[in-house]
């Protein structure tokens, strides 16, 4: 699949023409990128999801963490050039052990250089499968009646339905889900329910919720990875089902629906790639805790400041995330999707879940 | 029938002698264990050869041996180069309790009360049955004469049991050889502990200790004069109890009352005096032999209601800053630490008896950084070993809140934790001390507050210090990572642009934006130019005559702004230093600065001021103190803002 970068290259020097340009003219190098943070995302009206704002952050060699960061932004784009030539690609983690050969501009943590690469799409508005990285792993996973054709490493096409051709643990999603390697042949589901994590993924599966409510399970595993995410919006475009997200009840599992629905802070740039508007959130809620009389745990400290945050954060400033939040400082709770549990295994496929779907108009047919 | 009773009671009360006394209560006196009785024996003797050699202007060189011969007993041997002793005085001075010049005299001296050596002797005498032996030579054409004293502890006297004339080389001097009751094992730490700080505080005196294994330890001299002789003053009336008042009424030569108060007190002009008689409502002319107890009351009570003028200071005889830091620096050597600092208080007052604080602050070094800081307390120049915790030093220095001054101090109160010893130096005509062992100075408001003072004002320059310090560290990493980052970055994008690498100084002084200013002091040693007079005694060491020392400071000015920069220097130096060859032109030279006012300065450029300091000793000036003037002081590192004279 070979594929033209000369696109990409341009970008990549334009940034090494900039500071060699600065140099030139006696000026501190500089470069410059939107500040990623909760107070510059706006909503962008015509692709509805939420991006960076106008705010900028400067770069600049003048402090010492700034001249670092120019110096492994040279080390990198130069690294990222010799990929692209040489038709080789690595993983995150191993462009972190690279810069050990890259004397002061060494990464001292893969923090370092993953936040890098996302500096680099927004500087120059690729992603990073442009610059040939990938993430060290992907893994969620998806039970239901769909068919994908995936192009392998061999370069053939393979069907896989995500139902009979997989075991109990689903079909695992590949770290790119672009059209060039992945596709959705067939489709016979009503909605996708997103879910948090692994053990209620499982639960859904052996009760054979994705076979009874013609659903498509996607387990998100945490804070879903890019891949994750675009998989989703793709199979809620093309074949138009409605996303449902399932997950814990506490303020880090609203933030996976808000990256999921919105697009995530760290990632505003590419948002119109990854998130879903539509998708809806399902539970379970601050009131889900008192009308199902849930088990709960205190909210930490953490909890609370979190959950603050999210009263100033724009993406939740909706009526009823507002309610909902305010509920949940006031209860001073927070439970999981596990403690459903309380009734019984099949309660949540029985009781739970058929009642939040008739709730938001999504009733078996 | 009472009286027979009377009578029978009266055959049993006979006088104690002060001997008996000590016998039963050694431990007041610091013989308590045979740990301590080893450390007060050496100090006693110690003492009493450092106060004979000041007192007749003989810088002091002496020797301490401790010999071991069983578990138990300890010979300890301290010579001195004093003036000797004549033979008639030896037992008086060696063997009888409360026999001294000193005991009435207002002024500061080591010993106070007259127990001291008498006290090692008799201590000697009751643990081991020895005698102790004297040695003293007066003057160089005479003989030595060596005497065994004996004690009569009932007679409070000292017998010569035996004596004889000998050759001593010394030319005059007083050697004590005692057997006492010791713990050689546990004291001897103690021992060179105790030399060593004598040594921090007497900077004028040589000491040389050898231990029972016979290792020798020298404590060298590293001051030429001895320190200024303390002024004999009269008692002062703030300070005066009822009984010594009527004690010295009736001793006195005045007629009058108003001369007796003038002539026998301190700071009583004939203002103040009329004030107390006023007060007291007595006549001037009363005659002070024929007072009641009632007029002394009144005349008591008199001296607290009136302003009375502090007493004169010349009493005192502080060992002054100078000093302080460079006995300090001599005896922590070893430590390395990273700066000096002291401060020192002017004379003040309390209960009638001037007294004046010292400090000062070791710091950095091999010194542990998470131990409590180590207190070095002094009083009069003697060091205080033991009872810490109950010393006015320690409990002022507890009260202060060092975390302000970038110490650790978990509650904010009680001796600090950091890389530091802290010395304190308190001389007075009259140390108020907790206890007659003289371990620790009593609690006086006056003092615990003059040593606060004196110790947030060293803690200031502290911080300044690190502060300044801290900034350069800073900005010297920064401009050492631009200069190596820099040319990297410049390196990479030309290579990815095949273009060719661009020229970097401007934009290295953009980045770095400061004008940069670093000193550094260099010893140059002048043979036949004596920089000190030096008092003219013999050197019993023969000690060569050492040339003097000059000064090298070379200041560095670069600018690293992108802009021309001119502005004024200024350089402290020492007081007492002279200053020799400058450059380039100071516009003012006073004597306690020099004032440059630099030609401008070119991006980039760098400019070099040099100047020399003569009549200081090796490292006593190791740091410049600089400030800078007509530019923004932002700017600038490694320099202040001038403020004025």
């Amino acid at each position: 699949m070979a594929r033209d970068y000369t696109n990409v290259i341009t970008k990549i020097d334009s940034i090494a023409a900039k500071v060699y340009a600065d140099l030139e003219q006696a000026e501190i190098p500089a470069l410059q990128l939107s500040t990623r943070t909760k107070a510059n995302i706006k909503f962008d009206d015509r692709l509805n999801v939420w991006k960076y704002g106008k705010n900028k952050t400067q770069r600049a060699a003048s402090s010492l963490d700034g001249a670092y960061m120019l110096l492994r932004t040279m080390y990198m784009v130069d690294f990222i050039k010799d990929m692209i030539k040489d038709k080789k690609s690595s993983t995150l983690r191993e462009t972190y052990y690279i810069s050990e050969g890259w004397n002061l501009g060494k990464f001292s943590s893969q923090n370092e250089s993953d936040l890098l690469a996302e500096d680099l799409e927004v500087i120059t508005g690729c992603m990073r499968e442009d610059f040939k990285l990938r993430p060290e792993e992907d893994g969620a996973r998806v039970m239901g009646n769909l068919v994908v054709e995936e192009v392998t490493r061999n370069n053939t096409k393979k069907k896989i339905h995500c139902q009979d051709d997989v075991g109990d643990a689903g079909y695992g999603i590949p770290y790119n889900v672009e059209k060039e390697k992945l596709s959705f042949k067939q489709v016979d589901a009503d909605f996708i329910v997103a879910i948090e994590t692994g053990g209620m993924f499982d639960r859904l599966v052996e009760n054979g919720f994705d076979t009874d409510y013609r659903a498509v399970l996607v387990h998100l595993k945490g804070q879903p990875a890019r891949s994750t995410r675009r998989f989703i919006k793709r199979l809620n475009e093309e074949k138009k089902l409605p996303v449902l997200v399932f997950t814990d009840c506490d303020p880090w599992s609203f933030r996976i629906y808000g990256s999921v629905a919105y697009g995530a802070i760290k990632t505003a740039h590419i948002s119109e790639y990854l998130a879903t508007p539509a998708a809806q959130y399902l539970g379970v809620t601050p009131s889900d805790i008192e009308n199902y009389k849930l088990p709960t745990d205190t909210l930490t400290t953490e909890d609370v400041a979190a959950l603050k945050s999210e009263l100033d954060d724009p993406r939740f400033q909706d009526q009823f995330w507002k309610h909902e939040i305010k509920l949940q400082l006031s209860l001073g709770k927070k439970s999981e999707q596990q403690a459903l549990a309380k009734y019984g295994l099949d309660y949540v496929t029985d009781t739970y879940l058929p009642e939040k779907l008739t709730e938001l108009g999504m009733a078996k047919k | 029938m009472p009286e027979a009773i009377a009578y029978e009671l009266a055959k049993k009360q006979k006088e104690i002698s002060v001997a008996e006394f000590f016998e039963r209560n050694k431990h007041i006196l610091g013989f308590g264990n045979p740990t301590r009785a080893l450390i007060t024996s050496v100090k006693e003797a110690v003492d009493n050869g450092l106060d004979a050699c000041e007192e007749s202007g003989i810088l002091p060189d002496l020797y301490v041996e401790i010999q071991n011969p069983h578990e138990e007993e300890c010979i300890i041997i301290v010579e001195d180069n004093g003036p000797g002793i004549i033979k008639q005085q030896i037992p008086h001075v060696f063997a009888r309790l409360l026999y001294g010049s000193r005991f009435h005299a207002v002024r500061q001296s080591r010993g106070q009360q007259g127990i001291g050596i008498s006290a090692v002797v008799l201590y000697g005498q009751l643990t081991t049955g020895k005698h102790a032996k004297i040695t003293s030579k007066i003057a160089n054409d005479h003989p030595a004469v060596a005497v065994e004293l004996a004690i009569d502890t009932n007679k409070n006297r000292g017998e010569i049991q035996h004596q004889q004339i000998i050759h001593w080389d010394k030319p005059s001097g007083t050697r004590i050889e005692v057997s006492i009751k010791a713990d050689y094992k546990r004291g001897k730490r103690f021992v060179y502990e105790y030399l060593q700080s004598t040594s921090i505080v007497n900077p004028h005196a040589r000491i040389v200790f050898k231990e029972a294994d016979g290792t020798e330890h020298t404590f060298e001299r590293t001051a030429d004069a001895l320190p200024k002789k303390s002024e004999e003053i009269k008692p002062h009336p703030y300070g005066i109890e009822l009984g010594t008042l009527i004690k010295m009424a009736k001793q006195t030569n005045a007629r009058k009352l108003a001369s007796f108060l003038k002539n026998e007190f301190s700071s009583m002009g004939d203002r103040t005096v009329n004030a107390v008689c006023e007060m007291a409502q007595l006549d001037r002319n009363t005659n002070p032999q024929q007072m009641s107890r009632d007029q002394f009351f009144a005349v008591h009570q008199a001296f607290k209601k009136v302003k009375i003028m502090a007493p004169p200071t010349e009493c005192l005889s502080p060992i002054g800053e100078t000093l302080i830091r460079r006995s300090l620096k001599s005896e922590t050597q070893e430590i390395s630490p990273e700066f000096i600092f002291t401060a020192s208080r002017p004379a003040s007052v309390f209960s009638g008896n001037p007294f004046v604080v010292e400090v000062g602050i070791v710091y950095g070094g091999n010194l542990p950084k998470d131990k409590p800081v180590r207190i070095l307390r002094f009083a009069n120049r003697i060091p205080l070993l033991y009872q810490q915790g109950d010393c006015a030093v320690t409990t002022a220095i507890a009260s202060i809140d060092w975390r302000r001054y970038g110490f650790d101090q978990p509650s904010g109160t009680g001796v600090p934790v950091g890389p530091a010893i802290f010395l304190t130096h308190v001389a007075s005509t009259q140390i108020p001390y907790t206890s007659e062992s003289k371990e620790a100075i009593a609690d006086v408001e006056e003092i615990e507050n003059e040593i606060r003072l004196a110790f947030r004002e060293v803690a200031r320059k502290v911080q300044t210090h690190i502060n300044k310090k801290v900034r350069r560290v800073k900005t010297r990493e920064k401009f050492d990572l631009i200069t190596k980052i820099l040319p990297e970055i410049a390196k990479k994008s030309a290579h990815m642009l095949n273009k060719p690498v661009p020229s970097l100084e401007k934009v290295i002084t953009r980045i770095m934006d400061v004008v940069w200013i670093e000193d550094v002091v260099e010893y140059e040693k002048v043979r036949g130019r004596p920089v000190q007079t030096k008092l003219n005694v013999s050197n019993p060491t023969g000690q060569a005559e050492s040339g003097g020392w000059i000064a090298k400071s070379t200041i560095m000015v670069v600018n690293y702004k992108s802009k021309p920069q001119k502005f004024n220097l200024y350089a402290l130096y020492p007081k007492g230093a002279v200053v020799g060859e400058v450059h380039p032109k100071p516009t003012k030279v006073t004597d306690s600065y020099l004032k440059w006012s630099l030609e401008s300065i070119e991006p980039t450029k760098k400019i070099d001021v040099t100047y020399e300091l003569a009549g200081i000793n090796k490292g006593d000036f190791d740091e410049n103190d600089l400030y800078v003037q007509n530019i923004n002081p932002s700017f600038v590192i490694g320099a202040d803002k001038w403020e004025g004279d």
